[in-house]
């Protein structure tokens, strides 16, 4: 069983035919890469799966398990973490709050109790911060930890983009260009994270680019 | 015959929201900034109409006194926008909101402080008049609002859609970078709308002020114009002459049939409605975010 | 400039950072528990009012600078509270320790119940759909009039915690500490808030939906939490508030009273806490000052201290005005600046602060 099934999937908007009849299949443990030029339906394909919007065909499955019964916000809880083209990040927030919003998934204290600041809450934010700092020393954060991110160059939130996915754990992760707009140096580390996310994390990497090179050195499939 | 005269009176006063939701939509379909203080550009322009033709202070032809007050009030606008909103480029739009809403504080005061809080009446040749269609009477006031607002509609509409100002207006409402990019004169353009909603103000003001009579608190009619173009559909100026009339119906036929109190409810549980099963109002031009 | 050794993980979640903050926040506290040592009883009044106005400041600040949600029909919940406590202790005959909770809660759920259909609106939108609300709530008071008392009001009983009498004119320093629990509570609260994942989840709300919906945030619930905490603050700010007045009826909570609250939070500084303060403090004084500034103009002229209708409004407004267009950040985003310039003298520079340039691009027809 792959990890990702994507069969026959079709989405129209209006009389616009997004995609078409798309089948393919992630496995664990690689590194996926979807080439191809602009406007071919590569970042509606994650979107797709991110659910946020319904295919008119075809299915959708994650370890064998249909996505399309879950709703956009329960997709990151079964282990799919995702970065967008255009970043999205939380303007008005500190780089580690980014990153911290990525362990949302991991929240097991209620309303109440964090109100109170009680114990567990304490302890839970403690083992929060321990996991985002790891992220934080794997891609280099240091630096701008305490920094927000209106202030970050574009190439650091890419970045932390790709920390705030992440910091979520995910047993699979989609990279929408990860490399676009990044000088030379930059994207040869972004190749080189990649390549580590699948051999030290067991990440699955599923990724989106419109120029080849990047996707080459990393990709397996 | 008295369901007639409600058709009527409603639809008078739907186009008097009509009117002043014209120039809310107007200014958010160009510049995406909300002026709340539109009601209160209304009653400016009823009282700057007012000085100049009533006879305690310029005493002035109402046909001289009314082209006089919409320039004035063009000029109004398009000195807040250059002095204000200019300045606000770029902030988010509720500061907008919120900058708007002081800025009626300041008129509604500034109005009173110079022309006092009685209600006054505009001098106006249609105060008064009667016409008649066959059998029916009905007041100049009444009819003229009615069809300078119709007019007035298809007028902007038409700018909208067929002059170069039209389309530089919408571009540089639909982004502003890529206007500026393409050689349009963002700001002037914003500066340019300001002037216009403060010329459709003037008229709404003249037109109301021979209706009725006038206050400085007037100008919180505002709100319900608002409520209006919001049902009719934000940045729609069809659906801001539709809203208008629907909150200008309602309030008669509501204060008619329902219990006093209840009338007073019917526009604000129709818009609550609306946004909640409408969000985005009758003539719905808004479409989910891409990613 | 102060620069931290983080050691642990710690450093990041205590409240208190250093000495520095230790040192000032504790003499603070010790000058609000010596306010009704140290002044008469107008002062303690107008301190009373500053606290009620900062919790109601804070309630609305959850919503609109940590969730980013606006709301205009805040009045609303004001009034809610403010009823449902008088009428928990004067129909139903439960102590106030009980009815203010309760009317809080009761407060937080009618929030609830609002933000649940209005989840899908935004900016604006939602502005617009609260102050409907607003004008809403008004007129079901006057119609209500076997429940509220209608155009004619209600009165607030006098306070009275295990036989002790917190009245507001007879016992003016026990109101007042009574209201310092409240708001020491309250900050509490919201600082705990803002160290936990759930004010995150708000932040995240905020600045991008989408991307909060990617990393596993219920937006809808999330929204519907922050205007149910928002709103729950608001209703014990009103309930405290109908306590201070005594006497209320519709009239107390006007759309005017709403725009107020927002124009109070956006002086202040949006998304902090000491912006409630801040913004409480110019709402608290402003009528004051201005009774002041016209006395002593009166005593040149010789004019007198005539009233003029809409001053206040106006002076408000153009305060606002004038911290919009330059400092967007409110009273407190200014004291931030002053202090980074002498922290860091003489290196400070103005565009350390500097907006980012944006644009803007249609909500419409994208």
């Amino acid at each position: 069983m792959s990890l990702l099934e994507v069969d026959n999937v079709t989405l129209k908007f209006g009389g616009v035919t997004a995609v078409d009849h798309v089948s393919f299949e992630v496995e664990e443990g690689e590194v996926f890469a979807l080439v191809g030029p602009n406007g071919a339906g590569k970042s509606t394909l994650f979107n797709l799966v991110s659910r946020f919007y319904d295919p008119v065909e075809g299915d959708i499955r994650f370890r064998g398990e249909s996505l399309l019964k879950r709703k956009a916000h329960e997709v990151a809880a079964c282990g799919i973490a995702r970065t967008f083209q255009n970043i999205e990040l939380f303007e008005h927030a500190s780089v580690l709050q980014n990153l911290l919003v990525g362990r949302h998934t991991h929240r097991a204290t209620n309303l109440v109790s964090e109100l109170l600041f009680l114990p567990s809450v304490r302890k839970a934010e403690r083992a929060h911060r321990e996991a985002v700092e790891k992220v934080i020393d794997f891609l280099d954060l240091q630096a701008f930890r305490d920094k927000t991110i209106a202030g970050l160059p574009y190439g650091v939130r890419k970045v932390v983009e790709m920390g705030r996915a992440l910091a979520l754990e995910p047993k699979l992760l989609l990279l929408d260009e990860p490399a676009s707009g990044l000088s030379t140096e930059e994207t040869q580390d972004v190749a080189f994270w990649i390549e580590d996310i699948k051999t030290q994390m067991g990440v699955t990497v599923l990724m989106v680019e419109h120029d080849m090179h990047p996707s080459r050195r990393s990709a397996t499939g | 015959m008295l369901t007639l005269q409600l058709l009527v009176s409603g639809l008078a006063n739907g186009c008097v929201y009509g009117l002043i939701a014209l120039g809310f939509v107007l200014i958010y379909k160009a510049t995406e900034a909300v002026n709340f203080a539109q009601g209160d550009f209304m009653m400016l322009g009823a009282f700057v109409a007012l000085a100049f033709a009533n006879d305690d202070w310029a005493g002035l032809s109402f046909w001289i006194a009314a082209p006089l007050a919409m320039i004035v009030m063009g000029v109004f606008g398009y000195l807040v926008d250059m002095a204000i909103l200019r300045r606000m480029f770029g902030q988010s739009q509720i500061a907008v909101v919120i900058l708007t809403i002081a800025l009626g504080f300041v008129l509604r005061f500034a109005a009173g402080f110079v022309f006092g809080h009685e209600p006054v009446s505009l001098k106006s040749p249609m105060a008064g008049q009667e016409v008649r269609f066959g059998g029916l009477v009905l007041g100049l006031d009444e009819v003229s609002i009615i069809v300078v607002t119709v007019a007035l509609t298809m007028l902007l509409w038409l700018v909208f859609a067929r002059t170069r100002l039209g389309v530089a207006m919408q571009a540089a409402s639909q982004n502003q970078l890529a206007a500026y990019y393409m050689g349009i004169p963002v700001k002037r353009i914003h500066s340019l709308t300001w002037a216009l909603s403060g010329v459709v103000a003037a008229i709404a003001g003249i037109l109301f002020a021979s209706k009725g009579s006038i206050d400085p608190s007037t100008g919180l009619l505002g709100i319900k114009a608002f409520a209006a173009s919001v049902i009719g559909g934000l940045g729609s100026l069809p659906g801001a002459l539709i809203g208008g009339l629907i909150v200008g119906l309602i309030e008669p036929f509501a204060s008619y049939y329902l219990a006093a109190g209840y009338s007073q409810i019917a526009p604000y549980l129709l818009l609550f409605l609306v946004l909640v099963f409408r969000p985005h109002g009758i003539l719905a031009q808004i479409h989910a975010k891409k990613v | 400039m102060r620069t931290l050794f983080k050691t642990s993980y710690d450093f990041d979640i205590r409240l208190v950072k250093h000495a520095g903050h230790a040192l000032w926040y504790g003499l603070l506290v010790l000058f609000a528990l010596a306010v009704p040592l140290l002044f008469d009883v107008f002062l303690i009044g107008e301190a009373t009012s500053l606290l009620i106005w900062s919790i109601g400041g804070m309630g609305l600040m959850i919503l609109v600078g940590q969730a980013g949600q606006e709301s205009l029909g805040h009045a609303a919940f004001l009034a809610v509270g403010c009823y449902a406590n008088t009428i928990l202790q004067d129909r139903m005959g439960l102590p106030f320790l009980l009815a203010l909770p309760l009317a809080g809660l009761i407060s937080g759920f009618a929030g609830v119940l609002l933000a649940l259909p209005t989840a899908r609106l935004h900016g604006i939108y939602l502005a617009i759909a609260t102050l409907a609300v607003s004008m809403l709530v008004e007129d079901v008071i006057i119609l209500a009039e076997p429940v509220t008392g209608g155009v004619g009001g209600l009165v607030a009983p006098t306070i009275s915690i295990f036989g002790v009498e917190f009245d507001r004119y007879a016992a003016p320093g026990r109101f007042y500490y009574l209201v310092l629990a409240v708001t020491i509570l309250v900050v509490f609260a919201y600082l705990n808030l803002l160290r936990s994942p759930l004010g995150r989840a708000f932040a995240a709300v905020r600045d991008s939906e989408i991307s909060a919906r990617a990393m596993g945030v219920d937006i809808a619930r999330a929204k519907a939490t922050a205007f149910g905490l928002s709103t729950a603050i608001t209703g014990l700010c009103g309930a405290l508030m109908g306590h201070f007045a005594g006497v209320f009826n519709h009239e107390s909570f006007t759309l005017i009273t709403s725009i107020q609250m927002l124009m109070m939070v956006v002086i202040g500084g949006l998304g902090t806490i000491h912006g409630a303060f801040f913004g409480a403090a110019v709402v608290v004084l402003l009528p004051q000052a201005i009774v002041f500034a016209r006395d002593f103009i009166g005593s040149f002229t010789g004019a007198g201290s005539v009233a003029v209708p809409g001053l206040e409004a106006a002076i408000f407004g153009v305060i606002l005005v004038l911290f919009i267009l330059f400092e967007p950040l409110g009273i407190y985003g200014r004291w931030i600046k002053t202090r980074t310039f002498f922290d860091l003298f003489p290196f400070y520079r103005k565009s350390m602060f500097r907006r980012q340039k944006s644009y803007l691009k249609t909500e419409r027809m994208r």
